[in-house]
């Protein structure tokens, strides 16, 4: 399995860490609330086909928004976030 | 039988190998199986169930028939395929699953017992009486069950992995694959050409044909040579390609004298991986000598080997007639059995039509054959008995991405489906092409379609000239006749298993399978799976495609763990981390201990110390009393600079840290995004603007990610830069009484105040001091660049030993840190939050990670179990990390479950034994008396509950 | 009539031929009490059980492929009670009592083998963790053991103990803790459900989830529309959509793990083994084959398939812990895909839509629950109220942070634990 890191292009996946979904980017407010809170930290939408996901890439240390089918492990896109 | 005048092998080298004992002649180029056919061995092993006679069907890596045990003791294998090993000198060959011998195998009357051992029949009984099944019936099965056996002994570790890179990778060196390369390596491609046998030809060298007036081996001679000339083309025979991975990888198994698991990345391959014939079900078809019609031409061939005397043919396809030609030609008797009407006559052999084979005789081998045709019955004499049932495209890789295969009427058989692997394109008998014009003709067509997807130019050529007769297949899958018809030769799966699923209504192809284990042997089926859902399919009258197919996984041949684990062996597992001083600490004779990836010094025995626990109490009192060094380099070191490093750090760490001023130290908490501690340290911002974020040993990797994660994904608009700086810097630890006056000794430091730090130089070399403590005494933690870590160590050990003091290790630095109450990972074990700890005022209230989460009702519940002291009630009784807490009357159970311990240990400094634990409610019960319970251990201690510092609470030591 | 080896004796000597089917193939009917989505392990056990325990058997289990075609089809067999925070240990030692009786209750051979279990440890902190865990089993009444390295020896005198990387300190030995065969469990329950009266409706694909004001109706499906008063989601893997049919977002990320199995081989491994210090576990089945596993490849995917990173490092684990399997070799390797939580536990509850029960979360260890969940899903669907074992796995802990069961402690990321 091969990923994109946007600085160094495609590289063995063994190089990458998996987070979560990009949805971890948009983090409520101190004050957002229970629900706002639950919903960022444990719901997932977890799509089955196209997913935007937050990997790290050791080797430079960068975290990348990678594109993903979670269908067939396509990589279409990968962005610093 | 050898033939002279046939064959690739090298008769000018002869060689010889035994089998159980006995020694077979061969030539360089044969295999195990060509070799045993030649010196006419035809039972070579057993089958998994009814212990039936076995012999060699196929000769490639399909074979689900001729499994030996190669060689003895670290190098032995068991169940490799005679047809794939490779004659050797001095090679033992073994027959497995057999007892006593081969030939007289007491567990062949399971086969007597077949009625009884229909597909299943072990889900029906064994249920009663309860307790036999694990004590008799299990024990009886498991060891009935298997076939070949490990050596006991620890496999060679010889193995080896590597990695390439090609913009084409072909699957296969026949016609297909050769021409691919060809087409590919002409226009300037990287190409990777692998093939699974040590000679690349694939068919062509296992047919009586020519190619472009050439005998079809020469041809692929001479377009081998071409493509060795070629210097971007890469060869790699003995390769074979095992699984078909994502993004373009591809693993692959290179067999040599040890092997090499290789993972090839290409931006396009070709599978060119040829066909697998199929049998035909009729009674007796499992007996030695029953072989396909394919691989009887190809042992002719390929190694001049006449697989018997005698032999029939049985078929339905032109293709089967050409092993009754061939053989013909090269002077052995055959007879053509064609199942058709409309057979063709044969060229120069008698042709049965309409012949159909409905039962075979032989003990260890076949023998003779009834046969009913149009011309009536008969009885034949063969010691061979040659069977096509066609060609089943080799597609197995075009399913290594969940793709199905599609069924093709006019072929009667499965081809794949186009794109079912990205970047994977068949070709040839691969992809139904199954003559040779067909095959070179789509190898030519691949490759130049690969080019064009690398965005090469394709030169025009002419394609070689070779046979293109019209290939007729037609579905015949069974012979109507009484007897068992094998299918799985493997694991004895029968027409009746089959049919017996389909009447238990275990319809669905995955239940047929999975029911009666056909297809699940080492062979995977591929000789066999079309032809068992081709009954299936009959048994519930739904036909082939609405059957479908079960599909293939990787690998696609047996791979040895010590190929895909290579390099693994004893301590090749990890990496191993060691600190600057490293040679000293072992030097000095202290064990070394694991510490996740870093080894660690546990204690420095002193001469008459016989146990841990004496060197480990005197270097407590040490630091106590004196002074001690401890080697601290492996804690994480993260040096952050910028104008926002301050507020950066208050979205990591719970407390505020940006007010921090420079020159001084603070204790820091990180938590996790829901709430949890994650990890500790101290937090050290030197004059002139970087600041030290220091972790656990432990944590030193995931924080980093973790800041990095802040900074990139949640501060994104923070100036502020980080690095990692823990194997920069050598760090030793200096506590006691004495620190002060050993730092003196070691050169010109500044006097620091308790929490303070500063930026020096000792000895000319760059250094950082700072006044923290770990252990509760006046502590300094002085970090050098590592290459003069080992010459501070030194120093500072000579320096502490001239004042009384020692040098402390792991162990000691545990007590110390007990004594005191302060917190590793056997606290912050990721369930605990701060409020557990006893840290909830660190929480500030800001947005840092976690805080928001950390306010959730059930992580600030006066019950959780939070962090408390205890000490044994009996001053000697003992208490022990993991045990569970109950109150004092309370049974040991888990309603009742009031904690549990999180750190003990014996405290040299008190005299008896301290823990930490986690206790529901811990800080209101303190002066409380309950009960640890150790079961595991078998301790049980009246313990009283306490503060968590039992040392020095004011902290005056330290502070100095 | 039930199954016995006076019955395969009997059949042997007549041709098999009384062999009857071990389900009915019927039509969906246009209404049920309760349908079950998904005829997984889990799915069959909850149909079974609800007829078994309360007498409901107006009952469809709707399964979108063939019976057991789930996660059920692709383990590595393991069954053990050895968790240790309250809520797992009763939970999983409820579900090791009903496996130690499924042979007799099922009438059906599922070799549930009590061969042992043993769990590495490196390092004198694993050993204390393992000792609280043995002390949790010990409290909830199961069996648990410690072993030191010695002890290790003595049962699995076949591991490097001299050259790992990561010195074998000892060991925790679950002694009832084993296998069993995986197959056989789902179709032992579709037997056992089938005799009972429920349907079970398989190649029938759920597309859709009737709810009206704010109470569940029924399904949709490949083969029309099912009526029901209740409906229950256990569909380990694919929880997120079918939940999203009945507008529900729900607290799973899907990803898979792979598993591997060697060719036969004559008796090597008698326990279930875990190491410690890298992902991998191994046991070796009847038929001889050995079976192992490692960590998840760690990114959501739904595709039942794995990569090399994780195969490569389990097959490395392999080698420094037992070299002496060097020599088998690798058949076969799937995927399963994992519903993985927030905090490693399971939930088995009501949701916000009346009639509406949900079952997912098993991670990667639902196979060994498979007795249990159908148990405390049948019970609650049957009673409107939680099973006492399985009382804890509610839906609502992740927002309140009450009765988190994070075993791994690694916190609210579903793929780490």
């Amino acid at each position: 399995m091969r990923l994109t890191c946007p600085h160094c292009g495609a590289r063995d996946r063994r190089e990458f860490t998996y987070h979560g979904p990009a949805s971890l980017l948009d983090r409520p407010a101190p004050d957002a609330g229970e629900a706002a809170w639950n919903a960022y930290l444990h719901l997932r939408d977890n799509p089955e086909g196209e997913s935007r996901e937050l990997w790290y890439h050791e080797p430079c240390r960068a975290w990348a928004v990678i594109t993903r089918d979670t269908r067939t492990h396509a990589v279409h896109g990968s962005a610093a976030p | 039988m050898r033939l002279d005048g046939h064959g690739l092998i090298d008769r000018t080298s002869p060689l010889s190998f035994t089998f159980d004992g006995r020694r077979i002649d061969a030539f360089s180029g044969d295999t195990v199986a060509s070799a045993l056919l030649a010196n006419g061995v035809r039972l070579v092993g057993r089958s998994f169930k009814y212990h039936r006679p076995r012999g060699i069907f196929t000769c490639g890596s399909e074979e689900p028939s001729a499994l030996v045990t190669v060689g003895r003791g670290q190098g032995q294998e068991p169940n490799a395929r005679a047809t794939m090993v490779e004659a050797a000198e001095g090679l033992e060959v073994r027959s497995q699953n057999a007892w006593p011998s081969l030939r007289v195998d007491v567990m062949a009357a399971a086969d007597l017992l077949h009625p009884f051992f229909g597909a299943g029949f072990y889900y029906k009984t064994f249920m009663w009486p309860r307790a036999f099944w694990e004590r008799l019936y299990e024990p009886a099965i498991r060891r009935a069950a298997g076939l070949g056996r490990l050596s006991g002994v620890p496999a060679e570790d010889d193995a080896d992995k590597a990695y390439s890179f090609c913009e084409l990778l072909v699957i296969g060196a026949g016609p297909a694959g050769l021409m691919a390369a060809l087409t590919a390596g002409r226009a300037g491609a990287d190409v990777i050409l692998a093939d699974e046998h040590p000679r690349m030809g694939g068919r062509l060298l296992m047919e009586a044909e020519e190619v472009d007036g050439l005998s079809a081996a020469d041809w692929a001679e001479e377009a081998v040579e071409e493509l060795a000339s070629l210097p971007n083309v890469r060869l790699m025979p003995r390769t074979t390609v095992t699984g078909a991975y994502d993004g373009g990888v591809y693993g692959a198994l290179q067999r040599g004298a040890s092997d090499t698991f290789w993972r090839i990345t290409c931006a396009r391959a070709i599978l060119a991986s040829g066909a697998i014939e199929r049998s035909i079900a009729f009674p007796g078809n499992d007996r030695p000598g029953v072989m396909l019609a394919g691989a009887v031409r190809g042992y002719l061939h390929r190694y001049g080997v006449a697989a018997g005397r005698e032999v029939a043919v049985f078929g339905a396809t032109d293709d089967a007639h050409r092993t009754a030609r061939d053989l013909t030609r090269a002077g052995v008797e055959a007879v053509m059995l064609d199942a058709r009407e409309d057979a063709p006559a044969g060229d120069g052999f008698e042709v049965l039509t309409r012949a159909r084979v409905t039962g075979t005789t032989g003990r260890h081998g076949i023998a003779t054959l009834t046969v009913t045709h149009a011309g009536g019955a008969r009885s034949l004499h063969a010691d061979c008995l040659a069977v096509s049932g066609g060609w089943n495209p080799a597609l197995h890789f075009t399913c290594h991405h969940n793709g199905r295969p599609r069924w093709d009427e006019a072929l009667a058989t499965f081809v794949p489906t186009p794109d079912a692997v990205r970047g994977l394109a068949a070709a040839g008998a691969a992809r139904g092409d199954f003559s040779t014009h067909g095959a070179l003709a789509g190898g030519a067509a691949a490759g130049r379609d690969a080019l064009a997807a690398l965005g090469r130019s394709a030169p025009e050529a002419p394609l070689p000239r070779a046979e293109d007769r019209p290939v007729r297949q037609q579905a015949f899958w069974m012979v109507e006749a009484t007897g068992r018809k094998w299918l799985d030769l493997q694991n004895d799966v029968t027409d009746k298993d089959i049919r017996l699923s389909a009447q238990e209504a275990f319809r669905s192809v995955e239940h047929m399978k999975r029911y009666t284990t056909q297809g699940m042997a080492a062979d995977q089926g591929k000789t066999s799976n079309v032809a068992a859902l081709a009954l299936l399919a009959d048994a519930t009258g739904r036909g082939i495609p609405a059957t479908g197919t079960t599909t293939f996984r990787p690998p696609y041949v047996p791979v040895p763990i010590a190929a895909m684990g290579a390099g693994a062996r004893g301590r090749g597992f990890a990496p191993e981390r060691r600190t600057a001083a490293d040679t000293d600490h072992r030097r000095r004779g202290a064990p070394m201990i694991e510490a996740g990836l870093w080894v660690r010094p546990s204690y420095y025995p002193a001469p008459g110390e016989t146990t841990w626990r004496q060197s480990c109490d005197r270097e407590v009192r040490t630091v106590r009393e004196r002074v001690g060094v401890c080697d601290v380099s492996t804690l994480g070191k993260i040096e952050v600079q910028g104008p926002d490093a301050g507020a950066f750090l208050d979205i990591v760490y719970a407390n505020r840290m940006s007010t921090l001023a420079e020159g001084r130290v603070r204790y820091g908490l990180m938590l996790r995004e829901d709430g949890h501690v994650m990890d500790d340290g101290t937090c050290a911002r030197l004059p002139g603007g970087r600041w030290i974020v220091t972790t656990t040993t432990a944590a030193a990797g995931p924080v980093m990610r973790h800041m990095d994660y802040a900074r990139q994904c949640l501060a994104r608009d923070l100036d502020v830069s980080l690095v990692s700086v823990t194997d920069h810097w050598t760090q030793i630890a200096v506590a006691g009484p004495l620190a002060r006056r050993l730092l003196d000794s070691l050169g010109d430091l500044p006097l620091l105040p308790f929490m303070g730090c500063a930026e020096t130089t000792l000895g000319g070399a760059p250094a950082r001091l700072f006044r923290i403590s770990f252990s509760g005494e006046e502590g300094y933690e002085i970090a050098v660049p590592a290459r003069f870590g080992a010459s501070l160590w030194r120093l500072a050990v000579a320096q502490a030993e001239s004042l009384g003091g020692a040098p402390y290790g792991l162990e000691a630095l545990n007590v110390l840190r007990l004594e005191k109450g302060f917190l590793t990972h056997a606290e912050m074990d990721g369930r605990t939050t701060a409020y557990d700890l006893g840290l909830g005022g660190m929480v500030a209230d800001k947005d840092a990670i976690g805080v928001a989460a950390s306010r959730r009702p059930g992580l600030v519940d006066p019950d959780r179990p939070r962090l408390v002291g205890l000490v044994p009630i009996d001053p000697a009784g003992v208490m022990t990390a993991g045990a569970h807490l109950y109150d004092r009357s309370a049974a040991a159970t888990r309603p009742n479950g009031q904690g549990h311990v999180t750190s003990a240990g014996h405290s040299p400094t008190l005299g008896h034994a301290l823990g930490l634990a986690l206790l529901r409610g811990g800080p209101e019960r303190h002066g409380e008396v309950i009960r640890l319970v150790d079961a595991m251990r078998h301790v049980e201690t009246e313990v009283r509950v306490g503060p968590t510092c039992a040392y020095d609470p004011d902290g005056g030591r330290m502070r100095g | 009539m039930g199954y016995s080896g006076f019955r395969v004796f009997w059949e042997g000597l007549t041709g098999n031929r009384g062999w009857r089917p071990v389900w009915r193939e019927p039509e969906p009917k246009a209404r049920y009490k309760v349908l079950v989505i998904g005829g997984g392990g889990h799915g069959l056990s909850t149909a079974y059980y609800l007829a078994r325990n309360h007498g409901i058997t107006d009952v469809a289990v709707l399964e979108k492929g063939w019976l057991g075609s789930g996660n059920i089809g692709r383990n590595t067999t393991i069954v053990r009670a050895n968790y240790f925070l309250p809520g797992n240990s009763e939970f999983y030692s409820h579900s090791l009592k009903l496996w130690e009786g499924l042979e007799g209750e099922l009438g059906y051979n599922v070799m549930h083998s009590q061969r042992g279990l043993i769990n590495l440890f490196h390092s004198d902190g694993q050993r204390d963790a393992f000792v609280r865990r043995g002390n949790a089993m010990a409290a909830q009444g199961d069996d648990a053991v410690l072993l030191d390295r010695e002890g290790v020896r003595g049962l699995l005198p076949y591991l490097d103990f001299e050259q790992a990387r990561f010195p074998i300190h000892g060991g925790l030995l679950h002694p009832r803790g084993g296998t069993a065969r995986h197959d056989a469990v789902a179709w032992g329950y579709a037997r056992a459900a089938d005799a009972r009266g429920v349907d079970l409706i398989q190649n029938c694909g759920v597309t859709g989830i009737r709810v009206e004001n704010g109470r569940v109706r029924g399904v949709e499906t490949t083969r029309g529309p099912i009526e029901a008063e209740s409906v229950a989601i256990v569909v380990a893997g694919r929880t997120s959509q079918v939940a999203a049919m009945a507008g529900l977002r729900v607290p799973i990320e899907s990803h898979v793990l792979q598993a591997f199995v060697t060719e036969g081989l004559k008796p090597v491994i008698d326990h279930v083994v875990s190491f410690g210090m890298g992902h991998f576990y191994i046991s070796q089945s009847d038929k001889g084959g050995l079976v192992f596993g490692g960590d998840l490849d760690f990114h959501p995917s739904y595709a039942q398939r794995g990569n090399l990173p994780m195969a490569e490092h389990v097959m490395e684990a392999a080698m420094t812990l037992m070299p002496v399997i060097g020599r088998a070799k690798v058949v076969r390797s799937w995927g399963g895909i994992m519903d993985m939580s927030p905090d490693g536990s399971p939930v088995i509850d009501r949701t916000d839509v009346e009639g509406l029960f949900l079952n997912c979360g098993w991670n990667y260890g639902g196979f060994k629950a498979v007795p249990a969940s159908g148990w405390a899903l049948a019970h609650l669907i049957a009673t409107g109220a939680p099973h006492e074992s399985a009382a804890r796995f509610r839906l609502d802990r992740f927002r309140t942070g009450r009765g988190l069961m994070d075993e791994e402690g690694t916190g609210a990321q579903h793929h780490l634990h």
